[in-house]
């Protein structure tokens, strides 16, 4: 009997982690302060005010950071800790004594505290080159050049509104990127290079072609074997062949990079949710620190910064301007791939007189 | 001991800068793992080629099990032999993530023997991501995960690991117990989430408020997040006191409420709360003043995701309304005959989303029984091609009543 394998159990309940202070106060939240950046207080109908510390993390941690980060738990508010969607962490404290002490050890072992309110929170990202098959960029690298150098709207809370970044290496998009104010997303530009030689051993050759969404992958014989053949024409380098057959790889350095979106969004707070629209075709990779990516990123975030009005997320200011003005003022050149040519895409087209000059 | 460092120039330049260095997190667990030693001599290279290193997992997993394990090995395996298996393990996290240390540090003991102690807190969906292991580990880890309470998450074509926001334990303006939620789903599809039968993945994300912190109408199969029916709960005093505190309500409130619903005359602010499209936003900006109302529960929506393969979708209103409450009988029944039709006529690799674009949102409805709403559509059709399933012929007059 004690053999018998345990398994269908679930994940630990969640009561186990709440602290005293929330178990005692579950639902009688009634409203909440910032108190300075990172810093926020929950206050209950009991009169009870609970204080949370937002930090960044790398979302990439090693177990030596989470025993600190349990370390830090531990010593300032009896091991409770949380992390947020966005892959920050967070301490929870009913003493408010604690906060400061707290923060300046969270920046002795270099973990900026902020995040909250009109500020940029921690980039939503994915593995890139650490772990993925089917990567066009890295994810934690280009992550971390864009917010060292952002970090001040990490800090701060100088922005109109809340700003959401969010990376994905490739189109899967492990992450909400195509409803993001900004989007970094790896794209790649070579259509599958087919290796006929072992295609037949590793893939069923239907589902390879089924798995095309412009039917552009047909069934051939290549060398005296069966394979598939690609019309390059047709390719929009979604990579779902790839997915389902290994070998139709698309990776290419000389071809992979980056496309920059904006104007998505999440919350219905004021307009309804929207998704992320393209801004910047394609950028280069171009490693460790991604310049052309991380200059292209502030200079929209400066240019929304300076020109939305309060509250207004990036795709409600350009909403707001028109997109002709958008381009305009960014300096970006508008090009034929900003058309959508996809499905629906006259949906797409300007069907008004509505126009900025 | 783990042998010396590899030489990473590259990588060297991304552990400068103000913000948390993943570069310094690989270090760190290079001090006794070998496998993140030859990870940064991986990525190194990755970094001056400009290209991955991975190659598609094979299937590995547990027993009976079907999910939870994502295979990954490298394509040089004879440069890079620690990491020449490098699979992913995803461990269900506790709801909302609220952790105490003791529960975190039993894991990290875990990976430090049997893995490379490397993790991601957390994965996209919001698992704990155990980065890296051989398979002969899998098993073990597994059964010393169990030990302490962590069970595997979802991958393949199953229900994907729920996750929610942080709700009552944390929020004022959860419409429903999110954290309770989220776990009892997580319990009562045990089955679904851990031996994959679908046509492709499930993802259930619970938001307490519109604001929806989980970006559940964006990422999730089924989007469940929290909304009133009654009016926005209002404290005079404090709507004077922000006013009187210097926050402009006539530009900062009212000139942004989506459906022009307020007004404010200078001294009391009136919604008119039937027009009300709970949205949030003076909710937001007034949290002492205004609240959300009192008879809660949750809108479900449903279909969203990200292009691959038909386009990104985002979920759309399914129930306007229901109550939150265990055991949430008439959702389930509605789960259910929407997994029995997809798994019935769904095609492989399909979503549910791009499942209803095809068969079309009125004879998908038909199927599971629900009846339409005007909720559920932004407007009704401009195109005047209704498919009508039957016709009248000559003769069939009154044929109508006879049936009945």
């Amino acid at each position: 009997m004690t053999d018998e394998r345990r398994t269908d159990y679930g994940p630990p309940h969640y009561e186990r982690f709440l602290p005293p202070i929330i178990k005692e106060n579950y639902g009688k939240w009634k409203y909440h302060e910032v108190l300075k950046p990172g810093v926020m207080v929950h206050v209950s109908e009991s009169g009870a005010h609970l204080y949370s510390v937002r930090a960044a993390s790398s979302r990439l941690l090693s177990i030596e950071k989470i025993r600190a980060y349990c370390d830090l738990a531990d010593k300032y508010c009896g091991g409770y800790l949380r992390f947020t969607s966005r892959h920050n962490v967070e301490f929870l404290l009913s003493d408010a004594k604690n906060i400061d002490p707290l923060i300046a050890d969270l920046k002795k072992l270099g973990h900026p505290v902020g995040g909250l309110q009109n500020s940029i929170s921690a980039i939503v990202h994915t593995q890139g080159w650490i772990h993925c098959h089917s990567a066009a960029t890295d994810a934690s690298g280009v992550v971390k050049a864009v917010m060292d150098d952002l970090l001040e709207y990490f800090t701060e809370m100088k922005l109109p509104g809340k700003l959401r970044i969010a990376l994905a290496c490739c189109l899967n998009m492990c992450g909400a990127v195509h409803c993001s104010d900004i989007a970094i997303l790896g794209i790649h530009r070579r259509p599958p290079r087919v290796d006929h030689e072992n295609l037949h051993k590793m893939c069923e050759i239907p589902n390879v072609s089924a798995s095309c969404p412009t039917a552009a992958i047909r069934p051939a014989m290549v060398g005296g074997k069966q394979s598939v053949e690609v019309l390059e024409e047709r390719c929009m380098f979604c990579a779902n062949c790839f997915t389902v057959c290994p070998s139709m790889p698309l990776a290419d350095p000389l071809n992979d990079g980056v496309s920059i979106w904006v104007g998505g969004k999440v919350s219905n707070a004021r307009h309804e949710p929207m998704f992320s629209k393209l801004a910047i075709p394609f950028l280069p990779n171009n490693p460790p620190r991604w310049p052309e990516v991380t200059e292209a990123i502030r200079n929209l975030v400066e240019l929304w910064a300076k020109n939305a009005r309060k509250y207004e997320r990036m795709g409600e200011w350009i909403e707001r301007i028109g997109w002709p003005k958008f381009f305009r003022m960014s300096g970006i050149e508008f090009r034929k791939e900003h058309i959508d040519d996809f499905k629906h895409a006259g949906l797409t087209f300007k069907r008004s007189t509505h126009l900025t000059f | 001991m783990a042998e010396s460092l590899p030489k990473t120039p590259m990588l060297d330049e991304l552990e400068k800068g103000g913000w948390p260095s993943f570069v310094k997190e690989i270090k760190l667990a290079a001090k006794k793992s070998p496998m993140a030693v030859d990870l940064l001599g991986l990525l190194e290279r990755s970094y001056k080629e400009k290209i991955g290193h991975w190659k598609h997992g094979g299937i590995v997993g547990v027993m009976g099990y079907g999910g939870g394990v994502i295979g990954r090995y490298n394509d040089l395996p004879e440069v890079y032999p620690n990491i020449s298996h490098f699979h992913t393990i995803r461990v269900n996290q506790p709801a909302g993530w609220f952790y105490k240390s003791d529960a975190l540090r039993s894991i990290c003991d875990i990976w430090e023997k049997r893995g490379s102690s490397l993790t991601n807190m957390h994965g996209s969906t919001g698992d704990i991501i155990l980065l890296g292991t051989r398979t002969e580990q899998l098993e073990p880890i597994f059964a010393e995960l169990s030990k302490v309470d962590f069970d595997l998450g979802g991958s393949g074509s199953d229900v994907r690991t729920p996750s929610c926001c942080c709700g009552m334990a944390r929020c004022e303006w959860a419409c429903y117990d999110t954290m309770r939620t989220c776990y009892d789903f997580t319990m009562k599809f045990q089955d679904e989430l851990h031996r994959p039968a679908f046509p492709y993945k499930f993802k259930f994300k619970f938001s307490g408020c519109p604001n929806d912190c989980v970006a559940s109408i964006a990422r999730a199969d089924m989007s469940i997040i929290g909304t009133w029916r009654d009016s926005i709960q209002m404290d005079k005093a404090a709507v004077t006191e922000y006013a009187k505190n210097g926050m402009d309500i006539q530009s900062e409130v009212v000139d942004n409420c989506p459906a022009k619903c307020m007004d404010w005359d200078g001294k009391e602010l009136h919604i008119e709360n039937s027009y009300c499209r709970r949205c949030m936003h003076c909710i937001n900006v007034m949290p002492k003043a205004l609240r959300p109302g009192k008879d809660r529960g949750a809108t479900i929506l449903l279909g969203s995701k990200a292009p691959i393969v038909e386009g990104a979708l985002l979920s759309s209103v399914l129930i306007p309304f229901i109550k939150m409450e265990p055991p949430y009988k008439e959702l389930t029944d509605i789960i259910d005959r929407i997994w029995e039709l997809w798994c019935e006529e769904g095609k492989n690799r399909e979503r549910v989303g791009e499942f209803i674009q095809r068969v079309g949102l009125g004879n998908f409805l038909e199927a599971i029984e629900v009846d339409p709403v005007p909720e559920m559509v932004a407007h009704p059709r401009e195109n005047p091609y209704v498919f009508y399933e039957e016709y009248f012929e000559a003769g069939d007059e009154g044929s109508e009543e006879e049936e009945k």
